[in-house]
């Protein structure tokens, strides 16, 4: 626009009188973005949105074997909340999330911790607690159903070396195969907050720990009064992609003990793959999944909203 | 972290390493262990399992494990070991991770250097595909890819892979390109240069780091994923992961744990390939979207 009118003498540079013409191109160049970004809109607007609402939908079917579209209103719901098998669904994800997530928290923070140490292999002992997630859940469940299989696992080898009554079969144990799943999920994530902490430990300033120092601070006092609370993002974050992990635990519950025994370490993952495809309940497979979806929302949305409240105030 | 070493004495200073090295050899032989057991247990015989312990080095060490795991245990129904699966999972992995890094590569540079109203509120509404659970798409997907005609199929799992790994993708490249000053675009638009010849001259030779971050993390993803394998395909279609699933969770017969072992580790061996290589990468790539958003 410049262009036209800088030339004539006594004319505003801001008020084109005479708009140069646009070509082909400059149409072509403002489409552009807007055709790159487009599939990828279109993507998530049909295959995410529109697929949430339509298992919405089939939530509030009859479907069985095959889906059916007429509205039946929230038959499947209130079948979802009187089967005993969702119930100990439930029961486990809090189980299991909460251990999983706590375990995972303080392990990696120890971790973290100790690697700032100035330690000598730092690189080498950090993939070596990282390499667990490369490894896909079923590897892992694979791997740590066999350490926590009773006959010929760990049980086995404790008594070997000679603790003969050492006993550790909660793989096989209804109440207890929860907990066995929380130690394969635990073992195989802690390595990732541990990078994530270890990165938000050196981001930490030096010039206010040296203050510390100068005041006399001991190691300890220094690392709970300055450093941890530091860390509340890194906290955030991690927290938000633990919760994450741990909704969506189907791989690992799957591989390790199939649910079982029974279905006594069922997870809502592994609920509504078999209610959806093994036992043709398409309509209660949909309802469970939903409520996935709101434990889903209900947990991230009020994280998210409240450090992002945060974050403007300060 | 450096200087408040001094405020210690020698003593304690000493103590206080020998603690930290201790804790941090104890948990690396915690982490290291699994692996560890599947590879000893992988080279021993039947026998040799039953008879010795988890942690006891193999005596006699046989390879027939592995060459039962890849050429002929059961998963499923047919019994040709998981050389097929293997196929199976490269024929998928390898395009999916190539369309869905080239796409999000393109909607990073579209969402940070040709802004237009709204496109950050897109990025936005894109950003909820990270977070879903996958359980509240199968039902729909599985109804549609049927109606496409390539349930059960490379194609399928390509499309899957392709569709719900763009939010990620997409999140990496512009996270990257965020920082690219705009005033480069702006000359090279008055230059005269168009849309595709910026992305090439400039856009691309930037990039390198964050393609490397996002081919493995996306070649991790999908190589390693389960759902999306075993709901949407089935017999010799199968990803090697679900053919894991299949050989080590069928109980016919006698439980060959070191068949199994072998197998486990067939499965993960490309993965952790890659993560040995460019593990530093890969490191990069977990904390790319995490720490910064």
């Amino acid at each position: 626009m410049n262009q036209v009118s800088a030339g004539v003498p006594g004319m505003d540079p801001g008020a084109a009188l005479v708009r140069p013409r646009r070509g082909l191109a400059d149409y072509l160049e403002i489409a552009l973005p807007k055709v790159v970004l487009g599939p990828t809109l279109l993507c998530g607007l049909v295959f995410i949105y529109g697929f949430i609402l339509w298992t919405a939908w089939l939530s509030f079917t009859e479907s069985r074997l095959l889906p059916r579209y007429d509205f039946a209103g929230a038959l499947q719901y209130i079948a979802l909340f009187a089967n005993e098998r969702w119930w100990t669904a439930l029961k486990n994800l809090a189980i299991f999330g909460s251990l999983f997530i706590g375990v995972c928290l303080a392990l990696g923070l120890l971790l973290a911790i100790l690697l700032d140490q100035r330690i000598r292999a730092e690189g080498f002992l950090r993939a070596v607690y990282l390499y667990p997630m490369a490894l896909s859940f079923i590897v892992t469940g694979t791997a740590w159903k066999w350490i926590l299989n009773p006959g010929l696992g760990l049980q086995h080898l404790m008594r070997q070396w000679g603790f003969e009554n050492f006993t550790f079969e909660w793989i096989v144990t209804p109440g207890m195969s929860i907990y066995a799943v929380v130690i394969a999920g635990a073992w195989q994530s802690t390595g990732f907050v541990m990078a994530l902490f270890l990165a938000g430990l050196r981001g930490v300033d030096d010039a206010i720990i040296k203050a510390a120092q100068v005041d006399g601070a001991s190691a300890t006092r220094i690392y709970t009064s300055i450093i941890v609370p530091s860390l509340r993002p890194v906290f955030f974050s991690s927290l938000i992609i633990l919760a994450h992990i741990a909704i969506k635990s189907f791989d690992l519950v799957m591989a390790l003990t199939g649910g079982g025994p029974g279905f006594s370490s069922d997870l809502p993952a592994t609920f509504m793959y078999i209610f959806a495809f093994n036992r043709n309940q398409i309509g209660l497979g949909a309802a469970s999944a939903m409520m996935m979806l709101m434990t889903v929302v209900a947990i991230i949305v009020p994280m998210v909203y409240s450090e992002t409240r945060r974050h403007r105030r300060a | 972290m450096s200087g408040w070493e001094r405020t210690q004495t020698a003593g304690s200073q000493r103590v206080g390493r020998l603690i930290v090295y201790t804790l941090l050899i104890v948990f690396a032989l915690y982490y290291l262990m699994p692996l560890f057991v599947m590879v000893a247990t992988s080279l021993k015989s039947l026998d040799e399992i039953r008879a010795g312990n988890l942690l006891a080095l193999p005596r006699a060490i046989t390879l027939e494990a592995w060459a039962k795991a890849w050429a002929s245990a059961c998963t499923g129904v047919d019994c040709d070991g998981l050389k097929g699966n293997f196929m199976n999972s490269v024929s998928f992995v390898v395009p999916a991770v190539v369309l869905s890094t080239l796409i999000g590569a393109f909607n990073g540079y579209v969402l940070t250097q040709w802004r237009f109203r709204g496109s950050d509120v897109m990025f936005t509404l894109l950003l909820v595909g990270c977070f879903i659970p996958f359980q509240v798409v199968l039902l729909p997907m599985a109804q549609t890819l049927g109606w496409l005609g390539i349930a059960n199929s490379t194609t399928g799992l390509i499309f899957v892979h392709v569709v719900y790994g763009l939010a990620f993708t997409t999140l990496f490249f512009r996270n990257f390109y965020v920082s690219v000053p705009a005033e480069l675009t702006k000359a090279a638009r008055i230059d005269g240069a168009g849309f595709f010849t910026i992305f090439w001259r400039i856009i691309l030779p930037l990039s390198p780091p964050i393609i490397v971050v996002c081919v493995i993390w996306q070649f991790t993803q999908i190589w390693n994923d389960f759902l999306f394998g075993v709901v949407f395909s089935s017999g010799e279609r199968q990803p090697i992961t679900v053919a894991l699933n299949n050989l080590v969770n069928t109980s016919t017969g006698v439980k060959e744990y070191n068949v199994d072992m072998a197998a486990a580790i067939i499965a993960g061996l490309p993965t952790l390939f890659v993560y040995i290589v460019a593990g530093k990468y890969f490191l990069r790539g977990l904390t790319a979207g995490a720490v910064k958003g």
